[in-house]
């Protein structure tokens, strides 16, 4: 099979998409001439040109309305926002107007828009580039949220998107793009809500999506030298998350430690340990430990910036304390609150 | 223009003043819930903007949106369902009094963020542009609007990849409660959005049908030639507050009277009776079925009901 980047695997999706529906339209900051901040739209201008991929002002309340509209009017519009922390921005538009109109109207309006974001922290690009927003999109009723975590599910869940008649925040990991894995050649949109367990185990759950599947499964590498059998799901899409996919997990492992990038507030980890508790409350052995982003914005300096994400050895010891757990003992937890 | 268009011109008006009326009289009772916001003063601005406009062409705009739903030729039945909540209603009660919508009139929904459907005007006029359409979008907000930053991102974008877009601005004087001399550094909402979205603009007298019909014209044939956007300012005025729930004790009663006396419909009647010699009895006709269409609109929502709550869920996603 051949191997391929996260970030040519968006691209073939975006072509593939393209070439296959005259209505695909793609558009952004600087996703045109530029061929994207991150080069995932390289080479898209050049084959479909200016009618089909064009760039945008700086306007992201304009970019993500427009295409509301043309998706309104019958198109499938792509649009492409440099990264995620420039939707709070066009948060109005997002969730405002994007999420709300097709319930608002009473079903009239059909929305197959695509917003795609890059996010994510590592890069010490500061408290204004590197957020994670995934639990206030994943809050919002009218919306699907797709949080890819490997080159094949970039490409599946890309064309999943574009192919959806709902409207999609597909957040993509900055850290990610040149991680390269297998792809196959022709691959099926994915599906949408489907949760992939990457590697079996026994004895704890980890559960994680986007980058944060990588760190699970480094952890699960460390816990099995250490003899510990871990299970690593990622949950691929956060709305709506394969709650089924994570029970049946945590029924056979009897413990469960969620990662999330994000801070913990009303985050993924709480979202999914509170459905654990409900789904899966007799199977449980120990309480759900989380693993979240630091609960401050996402500082410059390079140490103060990796201690606000999760790594693996934080991994490793939430998942010892999961394992250790007994009923006097209390867990610590994690989060990192002041 | 013939007479026939302009007795429809005048029963149109009569018919969506009577509806604001009624919408007074049932949120009064209770029966209408949440923020009602009236048109009543301002039917010359729709009316004239929507005249020249074909039945695939667009329309959007903000929540004072009974005017432009009934004007463009809706439902007032289903228009005033959805005021009562009721199922059926034009967005099955889900939507209300400020989220209007109908693809029979092709009317893509009043939206109650000031300024926040202008983006979305520029996506249906890239839309149209995209597959070579001859179609145009209308965009009705009020002169808040010019203050948002959306509104601004939306002209420049318009504007830049020339869209079929008319913006039609309603400047009624007042953003909520705030005067625009209060809230605007330029009063002037023609010359704020020419100089810097290099589009052509009018200023318009907003309570004269004939003038807003004609400059809008004027507008539909540029965009639809493919010439871009034009920028309409019309002069106008609300009878009533902000909403059902503002007295209005910021505007004075001379203020009020001064603009009532420009009122559109007794001003198009009398160039109707001018040009026509209509007999009073004709318009007195056309009154009477105004009258009763309303009451059937009415009834038509009293007997009506809202969604079981089993269907709470529905219309969220697509199946």
């Amino acid at each position: 099979m051949p191997k391929l980047s996260y970030r040519d695997a968006l691209n073939q999706a975006l072509r593939e998409e393209m070439q296959r529906d005259e209505n695909v339209i793609l558009f952004g900051e600087d996703v045109a001439e530029y061929e994207g901040s991150f080069k995932v739209t390289r080479g898209l201008l050049k084959e479909f040109g200016p009618r089909r991929v064009f760039d945008t002002p700086i306007s992201e309340a304009g970019i993500i309305g427009t295409a509301i509209g043309a998706a309104m009017a019958g198109l499938r519009p792509v649009a492409e926002l440099m990264t995620v922390n420039f939707a709070y921005v066009a948060m109005d538009q997002l969730l405002n107007h994007l999420a709300v109109m097709r319930y608002m109207f009473g079903g009239q309006v059909t929305l197959p828009v695509t917003v795609r974001m890059p996010g994510g922290g590592g890069h010490q690009l500061g408290s204004q580039h590197s957020h994670s927003l995934e639990a206030i999109f994943v809050h919002t009723p009218g919306l699907l949220v797709l949080y890819p975590a490997t080159p094949a599910d970039a490409k599946a869940l890309l064309k999943a998107a574009i192919r959806d008649d709902n409207p999609v925040i597909f957040l993509e990991h900055e850290g990610l793009y040149n991680f390269e894995d297998e792809v196959p050649d022709a691959i099926e949109p994915g599906a949408i809500g489907e949760a992939a367990v990457l590697r079996e185990g026994s004895d704890v759950s980890l559960i994680a999506y986007g980058a944060m599947t990588h760190v699970a499964r480094e952890a699960a590498q460390l816990l099995a030298g250490d003899g510990v059998s871990a299970e690593v799901v990622d949950l691929r899409t956060l709305r709506p998350w394969d709650k089924a996919a994570v029970a049946a997990s945590v029924a056979k492992t009897h413990r469960a430690v969620v990662i999330e990038e994000c801070p913990p507030a009303c985050g993924i980890g709480a979202e999914v340990a509170a459905n654990i508790q409900e789904l899966a409350f007799d199977a449980l052995d120990a309480p759900v430990e989380r693993v979240s982003g630091a609960d401050v914005p996402l500082p410059y300096a390079r140490n103060l910036e990796q201690a606000c994400i999760p790594h693996a050895p934080d991994v490793v010891k939430a998942a010892r304390r999961a394992l250790g757990a007994t009923g006097n003992e209390h867990p610590q937890p994690v989060i990192r609150n002041p | 223009m013939r007479k026939d268009d302009l007795m429809r011109a005048y029963y149109l008006m009569q018919l969506a003043r009577g509806f604001e009326t009624r919408a007074a009289e049932q949120y009064t009772k209770g029966r209408i819930g949440g923020f009602c916001h009236l048109y009543s003063g301002e039917e010359a601005v729709a009316l004239g903007a929507l005249w020249h406009l074909r039945r695939d062409d667009y329309v959007i705009g903000s929540y004072r949106d009974h005017g432009y739903y009934i004007l463009r030729g809706g439902d007032p039945a289903k228009a005033m369902a959805e005021l009562f909540g009721h199922a059926d209603g034009c967005c099955k009660g889900k939507g209300g009094s400020m989220h209007l919508f109908d693809w029979d009139i092709n009317f893509l929904g009043g939206y109650a963020i000031v300024g926040g459907m202008c983006p979305i005007a520029v996506g249906v006029g890239l839309a149209i542009q995209y597959r070579k359409e001859d179609k145009v979008v209308l965009c009705f907000f009020g002169d808040g609007a010019t203050n948002q930053g959306a509104y601004h991102e939306a002209l420049n974008m318009a504007s830049l990849y020339k869209l079929p877009v008319i913006w039609v601005c309603e400047n009624n004087h007042y953003a909520i409660g705030t005067s625009v001399a209060r809230s605007s550094a330029q009063e002037s909402m023609a010359r704020k959005a020419r100089y810097a979205y290099d589009l052509p603009t009018s200023v318009v007298d907003g309570m004269d049908f004939f003038k807003m019909q004609s400059v809008t014209e004027r507008a539909i044939k540029r965009a639809r030639e493919g010439k871009g956007p034009s920028f309409i300012e019309a002069k106008c005025y609300r009878y009533r507050g902000h909403s059902m729930a503002d007295p209005a004790t910021y505007r004075s009663k001379e203020e009020v009277e001064f603009w009532k006396k420009r009122d559109p419909i007794p001003r198009l009647k009398a160039v109707i009776q001018h040009d026509f010699d209509v007999p009073d009895e004709e318009f007195k006709a056309l009154d009477r079925k105004a009258r009763e269409t309303l009451d059937a609109a009415v009834r038509f929502a009293e007997a009506g009901q809202e969604l079981p709550p089993e269907r709470l869920y529905e219309d969220l996603y697509t199946d």
